[in-house]
């Protein structure tokens, strides 16, 4: 091994220092609700906490896990999440496979009727009277069908299906007289389960982080999704009553309405970033498949 | 003799259709839910767009309601906001690509430097962590961190001797914020697609560079960068068609009247005048406007870069 140059060593030195520095930007606002949530909202407050929790207390987050209403909301979300991934996925199979198979006549028709949508599309009016029109607003419906089919996701699933499983084994499925639903199902599924996980994730994560089709289209609070539920309390300030039954003196509400605010932080987005990490394979692998086609 | 030859082949091509179908029924059956779907949720809309051309009611539906042509869009365009309006819309996506684009390139070309693999993974599991974060959530820790009376941010700047700032209800101050909590949120996940142009340089080049003598910062330079130009180009064009768009989520959470006249932009008027206040002709007139400078905009900036560099999108 070649010892390296003083520049290319500064040079290295250089390269980890502004990494390091950029890991640091992004982790700090992270540690920092972190340890907000678990401190005393007296110090929170008062700018006491900067790098480590001050008077330990889980009391925010006892609050959180007994109010109904952030309850009701983390049980919606796990529903319309599951089922709109489900359906999620099999429509996206059903759309990229036919459309990956040579010679399918009509293809491209389907194809171009699909790809049109991501440049233009109706727009939130007309799409909200068609949803209205249809019968669905507050609907559980109205969280899984509008948003059935990602065309992106259909095409990083087409191209893996053409790229990635031999033509010659779908041939011999064929020659043995196999059906496409049978070939679908006992060669190409089973050869595509990185694909498959990939789409998962990133349905099911557009499914858990979304807020806006619920807040235009739901109106009965029964029905609201966690994001939903989060904005009342994060971002219009609005703590429910029942959050803070129990806290005695408008003084402290207002204290603990704070700390409440960065437990709710922790609660709603630790499945998300815990799954991540162990997924992060999965995730690039599906960018890299989309930016290939492009 | 003619006519029974055309019938012949008129036969065959009837039988040959026939062969083919019974062979490829399944594929049409499984495309038809699918393309049920874009006619019900994308074509049906679509289709509701003539609404912008007429004084929609709702007893009368899509098709009957009184036709008033360009009235509407007339009406945006004489309004007194419509020039901010759009002026806050092009400046923020502006804004957002000039700080918005560099960076991952410049966070790709680091990380592709880095030989340490741990060191490597770490970094990038730490800065895609936030593509995550919900909107939601991302716009609470906004308000959060400025918060004038308990934010961080302006503890600090109390601490350092400054005075606390009333950071979301500052008009000046709301496209810099947008933009770099953006960047906070997006930098590591967009340099993902600058990683995969990066891995796919042919060593060689710095192999050959490196027999030349060439230095780490001239490889960069003159191999790395000029790699990753067509994957520029691609997301430049993916992106100035999107240049009269915002997206809403984020806007309109961080939106209140103080800071209204820099964060009112296109989707967040549509939403207003149409779901608000049930203007849904005018809304839409406004949103239908929006798409179809969108469509120019991509076809234009992708005929130019088919010109100029030979990457182009069709």
């Amino acid at each position: 091994m070649k010892s390296r140059s003083a520049g290319d060593r500064l040079f290295d030195i250089g390269v980890y220092v502004l990494l390091t520095i950029a890991m640091l930007i992004v982790l700090y606002p992270l540690y920092f609700v972190v340890i907000a949530s678990v401190s005393d909202p007296m110090d929170v407050l008062a700018g006491k906490v900067i790098w480590k929790p001050s008077g330990f207390s889980l009391e925010a987050y006892r609050m959180v896990f007994k109010d109904s209403q952030v309850m009701t909301g983390y049980r919606n979300t796990i529903a319309y999440t599951l089922a709109g991934t489900a359906l999620n996925i099999m429509l996206s199979i059903a759309a990229a496979y036919p459309l990956s198979r040579r010679n399918l006549k009509g293809k491209g028709l389907v194809m171009g009727m699909m790809v049109f949508t991501m440049f233009f599309s109706g727009g939130l009016i007309p799409t909200y009277i068609t949803i209205s029109n249809l019968g669905l607003l507050n609907t559980f419906a109205v969280m899984i069908l509008p948003t059935a089919i990602s065309v992106y996701n259909v095409m990083i699933m087409r191209t893996f299906f053409m790229n990635s499983i031999p033509y010659e084994l779908e041939e011999a499925a064929y020659v043995d007289g196999a059906t496409h639903f049978r070939t679908l199902y006992s060669v190409v599924l089973p050869l595509s389960k990185p694909i498959l996980a990939v789409m998962v994730l990133f349905y099911a994560i557009a499914h858990w982080n979304s807020y806006f089709n619920a807040m235009i289209y739901l109106s009965d609070k029964e029905r609201y999704p966690l994001q939903l539920v989060l904005r009342t309390i994060l971002v219009q300030s609005q703590s429910s009553e029942e959050i803070l039954a129990d806290v005695q003196g408008t003084f402290n509400r207002m204290l603990m309405s704070e700390t409440i605010k960065y437990a709710l932080i922790i609660v709603a987005s630790v499945p998300v970033l815990c799954l991540y990490p162990f997924l992060q394979k999965y995730f690039v692998q599906g960018v890299m498949i989309g930016s290939v086609k492009g | 003799m003619t006519a029974l030859s055309t019938r012949t082949a008129m036969s065959t091509r009837r039988e040959r259709l026939g062969r083919y179908l019974a062979r490829n029924w399944q594929l049409y059956l499984l495309l038809l839910p699918v393309v049920a779907y874009f006619i019900v949720f994308h074509y049906l809309p679509m289709y509701g767009l003539q609404i912008a051309f007429r004084n929609y009611s709702v007893r009368l539906g899509f098709w009957r309601s009184q036709w008033v042509g360009l009235e509407h869009f007339e009406r945006f365009f004489r309004s007194y906001y419509s020039t901010q309006v759009i002026a806050n819309t092009i400046l923020i996506s502006v804004y957002s690509l000039a700080v918005g684009m560099p960076l991952p390139i410049l966070l790709a070309i680091l990380m592709n430097e880095v030989r340490n693999k741990a060191f490597k993974r770490t970094v990038q599991t730490v800065t895609y962590a936030p593509y995550f974060i919900s909107t939601v959530v991302m716009c609470s820790m906004i308000y959060l961190f400025l918060s004038p009376q308990s934010g961080v941010i302006n503890r600090l700047l109390m601490a350092l001797g400054g005075e606390s700032i009333y950071f979301m209800g500052k008009p000046a101050l709301f496209k810099t914020i947008y933009v770099l909590t953006g960047v906070w949120q997006y930098t590591g996940w967009n340099s993902i697609i600058y990683m995969a142009a990066l891995s796919g340089i042919d060593p060689q080049l710095h192999e050959a560079a490196m027999i030349d003598g060439a230095g780490r910062f001239r490889r960069i330079w003159h191999i790395n960068l000029p790699g990753l130009i067509p994957t520029m180009v691609i997301l430049l064009i993916l992106n100035s068609g999107s240049l009269m768009t915002v997206g809403f989520e984020k806007i309109f959470l961080l939106q209140n009247d103080l800071n209204r006249s820099a964060s009112e932009v296109i989707s967040t008027l549509v939403y207003n005048q149409g779901l608000i206040q049930h203007d849904y002709s005018y809304s839409a007139a406004v949103s239908l406007f929006n798409s179809v400078v969108n469509c120019i905009l991509l076809v234009t900036v992708n005929q130019i870069a088919r010109r100029v560099s030979e990457t182009s999108l069709w």
